[in-house]
């Protein structure tokens, strides 16, 4: 995505979830959006069977 | 004297209340006066519970005078990052928002335990704001400084932690570990931290992070110390809803087992790129000491790492969302991006970053079928400059403030105990070396790190200043 396409979303998104967002935090937050989609997009990338579960409730 | 009660073990202090060499009341006043002499300099502490200290101490001395017995941590002073309840005053977890809540009614299950054990509480501790940090930097409350050097960061979040033991402010404190956050300023710092288990310890009082990856554990200057405090802190807890039913399993009774026919390994690939040669010569100097040869590959260990980014991000921003919403100008605006930019992450990736991490784990399991321990480094460099924004790792130049954590995250992803252990540098600065056991086997890991105590090559170097 480049500036303007993160830019829409970080705009549509705020409101979505009625988080105020001020012009000037705007690049802030565009650099950490970017950095956490290359990220989430690295595991998303990652090959995994269909029939493993979420750890969403952790344990050790 | 004062200065010499401030800079004992745990060990000693208790041994030389119990023989009446001093009393509880002198270590202390001794702490206290360390405190009001250097915190103006370090920033470690934002409140101090001098009065409740006092009060504790002579209770201790009166008990003594009476001939009752003295639990395992008499007289022994600590402090403990202020996102953990202390009664009577607003748990902060470093935000400027959290001053408007009202004050703790009670105690955290851990300081309840660890007085219950005889340690005096002295204080509470800085800390990165919500602990979304790696620096030990805070907008509101400055920065906490390290003692080896206040020029540079103490590492976060629990920089207070850090650098409040490292300066002999007290003989041991409490962090938190959500990515990190114990073994980053016990490297910068020079001290020894434990990140146990995932839910081996109740996290009950404590001010939550990210739920599925929070951690809380003990800094100290000594191994011994640090045992003797975990162990005072173990056992099930109702009310912290991951807190294992598993029933203490005592360290100090296993220290001393020696490393015997312990399989140990170095991890390989992503924890060598992006150390600076002084992390990997701290890692080289644990292994040669340890014999260790071999060379193990966490797989996917770069993935790891991303995947406990992304579920902070999302995990993290949901838990602030109201916050966001109703004062997010009241945030340190480095917080504040992070956050919002974390509720915006689409929800199928963090599914997908949860489901890697079943994956991650069963491999890593698998690892420890072949060996029992794997020492890495714990930062990637000695402790950067306060302010610093940028870092080279591996020739290239990246944001600071995320990355510090590189070698930690991929750990404490799944649940891994582990032990942080200083190894003082000929710069004079400290850096860390992790000791990672399978789950559960925090007495592994404690073991390994008692005979690198005793090979002499870590220790809590005293800073030349204090």
């Amino acid at each position: 995505m480049d500036e303007a396409d993160l830019d829409a979303v970080i705009e549509a998104g705020t409101r979505l979830l009625r988080i105020p967002l001020r012009p000037e935090w705007l690049t802030g937050v565009r650099l950490h959006m970017a950095t956490n989609l290359r990220l989430a997009h690295l595991v998303a990338d990652f090959d995994l069977p269909d029939h493993l579960d979420p750890a969403h409730v952790f344990r050790a | 004297m004062g200065d010499d009660l401030a800079w004992l073990d745990g060990t000693a202090i208790t041994a030389g209340i119990f023989d009446g060499s001093f009393s509880a009341r002198e270590v202390v006043e001794a702490t206290l006066g360390r405190i009001e002499r250097y915190d103006t300099t370090l920033n470690s502490f934002t409140a101090v519970t001098a009065e409740r200290a006092l009060a504790r101490a002579d209770a201790i001395d009166a008990a003594r005078a009476q001939g009752a017995g003295l639990g395992p941590l008499a007289g022994v002073p600590f402090a403990v990052k202020n996102l953990i309840d202390i009664a009577g005053l607003p748990t902060l977890a470093g935000s400027k928002i959290n001053r408007e809540r009202p004050a703790a009614s009670r105690d955290a299950t851990l300081v309840v335990r660890l007085e219950e054990a005889g340690a005096i509480l002295v204080g509470a501790l800085n800390m990165g704001e919500y602990a979304y940090d790696f620096t030990g930097e805070n907008i509101h409350y400055g920065p906490s400084r390290n003692p080896h050097d206040p020029a540079r960061m103490t590492g976060g979040s629990s920089g207070g932690s850090g650098g409040a033991v490292a300066g002999a402010l007290a003989t041991f404190a409490l962090g938190s570990d959500t990515n990190g956050s114990i073994r980053v300023p016990a490297s910068f710092c020079g001290v020894f931290g434990l990140k146990p288990t995932f839910g081996r310890l109740s996290r009950a009082g404590s001010f939550p992070f990210v739920s599925s990856l929070d951690h809380l554990g003990p800094l100290a200057r000594s191994l011994g110390d640090l045992a003797v405090a975990y162990d005072a802190m173990q056992g099930h807890d109702p009310e912290d809803p991951v807190c294992t039913a598993r029933p203490a399993e005592p360290a100090i009774a296993v220290l001393d087992e020696g490393i015997g026919d312990l399989r140990i390994a170095v991890a390989g690939g992503y924890f060598h790129q992006g150390a600076f040669a002084e992390a990997l010569q701290a890692v080289g100097q644990a292994a040669r000491a340890l014999g260790a040869t071999r060379e193990v590959d966490l797989p996917e260990a770069a993935r790891a790492r991303a995947a406990a980014y992304v579920i902070t991000a999302a995990e993290g921003a949901a838990m602030h969302l109201d916050r966001l919403r109703d004062a997010a100008e009241s945030f340190d605006p480095v917080v504040r991006d992070r956050l919002i930019a974390g509720a915006l992450m689409p929800a199928a990736l963090v599914v997908r970053a949860h489901k890697f991490r079943r994956w991650f784990q069963a491999q890593v399991l698998e690892l420890f079928q072949q060996v029992d321990v794997i020492l890495a480094p714990a930062t990637p460099c000695v402790a950067p400059v306060i302010g610093q924004q940028t870092i080279m790792l591996d020739g290239v130049e990246h944001p600071l403030r995320p990355n510090i954590g590189i070698f930690t995250q991929p750990i404490s992803f799944i649940g891994l105990p582990v032990v942080a252990l200083p190894v003082p540098l000929p710069s004079g600065l400290p850096i860390g070396v992790q000791v990672i056991a399978a789950p559960w086997r925090e007495d592994i890991a404690l073991r390994v790190a008692r005979a690198l105590e005793l090979s002499g090559v870590v220790r809590s170097p005293q800073p030349p200043e204090l």
